[in-house]
């Protein structure tokens, strides 16, 4: 297994580097943007250059490109402080930035917002799979006949209707239509407050997120199993005089795993850069929530740190899936 | 009774330019521990004919007709028409496959043991350990080393040739009455293809088992085959007695195919008697004979006779031959 | 049929290989050819055999420069060309061209058979006299094929008639020298036979001299007037082909000849095979030595240490230290 441990340290240190090389671009392309961060710090209507030229040298706007990118590294593994002596605001480490406009560490904001949209992505990808992969194989089983037919109509549908039309009509014909209802318009409860709040709070957006996915899945595995069904060591799994239904739960679907389990993994991992559209009809105080405000406030720190973030979370993901992915197929082994 | 009794098999797909006959009517008996093998090429119906009654093709779009007895130790069972459930009872296990392609005939993501084991646990209510150590035997008796320790390897790490084997040892896992193997060394290297025949052959002595060779290759069929059947145009056109067939192959068809390959018992540099023309589309395939449009014997028959197909006639004991060249002859007799 | 019209001396094609395993991520070198020489006369037809992983068919693309050779010297028409560039070896390209194997794939399936085959005409800048249709529908005539085929797509034809368009298209600006990469392999008996006798009357025609390389020995047998037989990269043996057939020197060429089948079940079964053992070497780890020593019954202390060259033995040239 010591080949298991150097292929995981390799793939690692080569995240690593992608993940320096990405911060690295979004640090430029903001650097680049034709905004002044310092004068952006005391609100839109501030214009006094005295606190303007303060905030620029308390956040290190005056330095030059190269050094800032640094402080911003440094910062990310030991935390940083903005300005000097007691007037000094400190950021622990993983900083990823101060916002003025919030007054707040753009982690501190981050760390606020990633439970809501974890709860949302992790909710709706335990939905979404189990029907997208569940009518997918239904689909494939009993293809051409109505079952297939029906899984067919609901590919459509789901592909179809926008999430934020999806969810309007949930919070239309089951809050607003019935008096009884138990699910709340939108708003986000935290498990630790309230655990059936919370699931109540987010039933209505997992099934309009997972909704959407599900559909894809549907179609995805459905192909997939079909295609698998004709290779040929299909073919002698049914020569052996294996059930129907063992050829397909385990000859057909290892053989689909692969690329369900990398499918999922990025479909996830981007999620959790935020679903602005369905946390925006929900109302719900997510990562997307977090990340669209600040473009409209233009809070340069909020949207170089929730990108940052989300490319993160994405490369780190696909290394995972590489790791995950030997230990599915054995011939990426040795 | 013969082991294995096919009678006016017929086989057709549906498909969008029309329906396709792949297998025309076709009739032939297997007797326990022999060796038939079935020649013919790309789209005769050779392997079709087998797939069909082993329930193998896919069932949406294809119409099987006809009878296949198999006699088993439960009795006679006609295998057009049985029930799904009936059928993968005696897949594996009365009767057995081996396939062209051994790279892409084992699960990639199973170890060699599983599909071993898995072959035997599904006709035998044995413990595990029973079906890895039958797993092991097999595995030894195809000539696999070390076999407990292979066991646990994956398709990948085997090269064709081995990977062939272990297809054979896990068609044997459950004593088969017939063993069907469909161009089982097309795929391989001719050295390789010499010990696998070689196995094969010693193999179904030691099982005591009836083989049905689907190949395109008459010098395997010379090496290894009691009785040849050659098919074309989804019609079995000539049965022979391995030796009657070579030495006087009757049907115009087999006569051009045994002239139209280069024999290297022969020296070189002598032109190749080739069969004119392609073969039959089985779709606008009518009633006439299917080798019709490419014989070269046709015009010592009146005009018009080949407008039907010819029966298949017994022109000499054991010789059956498709062709109404013969039809005289096998009156009188 | 003195004159040499290609001649290969030592030539080595690798391949670097990218572990396939992840765990160990082994990098080697695939050595497809490792050494191989061989003179190719004009008009001649030398038929190249052995296993698949041999390396034959990586020589037949690397003599024509398809690849890029590794090591050594390609000599055409007394030109080294082992060297030269795309743009250099554009206007060599009408006198050497190739046959593939799978006609299918070979074939755009988007042009016209035409167009196909016209475009030889067209890169190199050729007016064929009467214009290229009029070339062309001679050519798909002189392959079997209709003229009327001329605006007709590869899928509308069986795989032999699009064999015969690789054909049409190979021989359209009349080479001196055509790879043929297992021509007939993808095809069946009766057709096969038809393109080998079409191959057979267009080289007596043309004069040219064919790189023949198949697995089927039979096949080569019937077409070649010598024949090389190839294994983990390098040549075991070369010699005309009666006498390769007839005596073979080489155990390996031995062994192989024993494993063809032969359709007469009298003699089939009656002759006496010589069945290998053991597995083929991989090409990334070829066996010091003999390269064939690790599966050859005969093989001694100085296999396993010495190469052995090619050397004169009777008619053949043989590298076996103990040639039969």
């Amino acid at each position: 297994m010591n080949g298991l441990l150097a292929y995981i340290s390799r793939r690692l240190g080569l995240t690593l580097l992608i993940l320096l090389a990405v911060s690295f671009t979004v640090y430029l392309i903001f650097a680049l943007l034709p905004y002044d961060p310092a004068s952006l710090t005391c609100g839109k209507s501030c214009n006094d250059p005295g606190i303007i030229e303060a905030n620029r040298h308390r956040l290190g706007y005056d330095k030059p490109f190269f050094e800032q990118y640094w402080i911003f590294i440094v910062g990310l593994f030991a935390g940083r402080d903005f300005g000097e002596g007691a007037a000094a605001l400190h950021c622990a480490a993983p900083s990823f930035g101060y916002s003025f406009q919030q007054h707040a560490c753009v982690t501190d904001l981050i760390f606020d917002a990633l439970p809501v949209t974890l709860s949302l992505a992790i909710g709706s990808l335990i939905l979404w799979l189990i029907v997208g992969v569940g009518l997918g194989i239904v689909a494939a089983r009993f293809r051409g006949k109505i079952w297939d037919t029906l899984s067919t109509a609901f590919v459509l549908v789901g592909t179809s209707l926008p999430t934020f039309l999806t969810g309007l009509m949930l919070i239309v014909f089951l809050v607003i239509k019935l008096d009884w209802s138990p699910f709340p318009a939108g708003g986000y409860t935290a498990p630790d407050e309230d655990i059936v709040g919370w699931f109540l709070s987010m039933v209505l957006p997992w099934v309009t997120l997972a909704f959407a996915y599900a559909a894809i899945y549907t179609r995805f595995v459905r192909s997939q199993i079909i295609e698998i069904s004709t290779e040929d060591y299909i073919r002698t799994a049914r020569a052996k005089g294996l059930s129907d239904g063992i050829i397909l739960g385990k000859h057909t679907m290892r053989a689909a795993l692969a690329p369900i389990v990398t499918m999922a993994g990025l479909d996830f991992a981007g999620l959790l850069g935020g679903a602005i559209l369905t946390e925006a009809v929900f109302n719900l105080p997510g990562m997307g929530r977090l990340s669209l405000n600040a473009v409209v406030d233009i809070d340069l720190p909020v949207i170089v740190g929730t990108t940052i973030f989300a490319a993160a979370i994405v490369v780190i993901m696909n290394a995972i899936l590489d790791i995950v992915y030997a230990f599915i197929d054995p011939r990426v082994r040795v | 009774m013969s082991l294995l009794q096919v009678r006016d098999l017929k086989v057709s797909f549906k498909t969008p330019d029309g329906v396709v006959n792949a297998v025309a009517g076709v009739s032939f008996d297997l007797k326990a521990g022999e060796t038939l093998a079935i020649v013919g090429e790309s789209g005769s119906g050779k392997s079709v004919s087998n797939l069909a009654y082993m329930g193998l093709l896919p069932t949406a779009k294809t119409t099987i007709t006809g009878s296949v007895i198999l006699k088993t130790d439960a009795g006679e069972v006609d295998l057009i028409g049985l029930p799904n459930e009936e059928m993968r009872k005696i897949r594996g296990k009365d009767i057995a496959m081996i396939f062209q392609d051994p790279m892409s005939a084992l699960h990639p993501y199973y170890t060699i043991g599983d599909q071993l084991i898995e072959a035997h646990q599904v006709h035998n209510e044995v413990d595990k350990s029973v079906s890895r150590d039958r797993a092991i035997e097999l595995l030894s008796l195809v000539g696999v080393a070390d076999p407990a320790e292979r066991l646990k390897a994956y398709p990948h790490q085997f090269s064709g040739g081995m990977r062939q084997r272990v297809m054979i040892a896990m068609a044997l896992m459950n004593n088969p009455k017939v063993l069907i193997a469909d161009e089982p060394t097309t795929a391989l290297d001719v050295t390789v293809q010499a010990q696998i025949l070689k196995l094969l052959s010693d193999l179904q002595k030691k099982f005591a088992m009836a083989v049905i060779l689907i190949t395109h290759d008459l010098g395997v069929v010379a090496g290894s085959a009691d009785r040849v059947n050659v098919m074309y145009g989804g019609r079995l056109v000539e049965s022979a007695e391995v030796n009657a067939l070579y030495k006087k192959p009757m049907m115009p068809y087999t006569v051009g195919l045994l002239d139209s390959i280069p024999r290297m018992d022969q020296g070189h540099g002598k032109r190749l008697r080739a069969i004119p023309g392609q073969p039959p589309s089985l779709i606008t395939l009518g009633q006439g004979c299917a080798f019709a449009a490419r014989c070269d014997r046709k015009a010592e028959l009146p005009d018009g006779t080949c407008d039907t197909n010819p029966e298949l006639k017994a022109v000499e004991s054991g010789h059956l031959v498709r062709c109404h060249l013969y039809d005289r002859k096998a009156a009188s007799k | 049929m003195n004159e040499p019209l290609l001649q290969v001396t030592d030539l080595q094609k690798f391949f670097p290989v990218a572990g396939a395993g992840i765990f160990s991520r082994e990098r080697g070198t695939n050595k497809a050819v490792n050494g191989l020489s061989f003179t190719l006369h004009k008009g001649e037809t030398l038929g190249l055999v052995g296993e698949s992983g041999c390396g034959k068919s990586t020589a037949g693309r690397t003599v024509l420069k398809l690849y890029d050779p590794t090591a050594g010297s390609i000599k055409f028409e007394g030109e080294e060309i082992s060297g030269y560039s795309n743009a250099q070896m554009k206007p060599l390209r009408t006198k050497m061209q190739m046959i593939f194997q799978d006609p299918q794939s070979s074939l755009n399936p988007r042009q016209s058979v035409g167009a196909i085959i016209g475009a030889s005409y067209e890169v190199h800048k050729i007016n064929p006299e009467g214009g290229v249709k009029r070339a062309v529908q001679g050519l798909l005539e002189r392959v079997g094929l209709n003229a009327e085929h001329y605006d007709r797509y590869p899928h509308e034809f069986s795989g032999g008639q699009r064999q015969r368009i690789g054909i049409a298209r190979a021989i359209a600006l009349n080479p001196k020298f055509i790879v043929c990469d297992e021509p007939v392999s993808a095809l069946d008996v009766s057709i096969q036979a038809q393109v080998v006798n079409l191959l057979t009357d267009i080289r007596d025609e043309f004069g040219m001299a064919y790189l023949f390389i198949a697995h089927d020995l039979s096949v080569v047998q019937h077409i070649s007037d010598r024949v090389g037989v190839m294994y983990l990269g390098k040549m075991m043996e070369i010699a005309p082909t009666e006498s390769i057939y007839s005596t073979p020197h080489h155990p390996y060429t031995k062994a192989l000849l024993s494993a063809v089948p032969i359709p007469d079940p009298q003699l089939e079964r009656k002759r006496e095979q010589i069945v290998l053992t053991g597995e083929l070497p991989s090409p990334m780890k070829p066996p010091t030595g003999c390269v064939f020593s690790t599966r050859c019954w005969k093989a001694q202390a100085k296999c396993f240490e010495v190469e052995p060259l090619l050397q004169k033995v009777g008619q053949a040239e043989v590298a076996c230290h103990f040639p039969e």
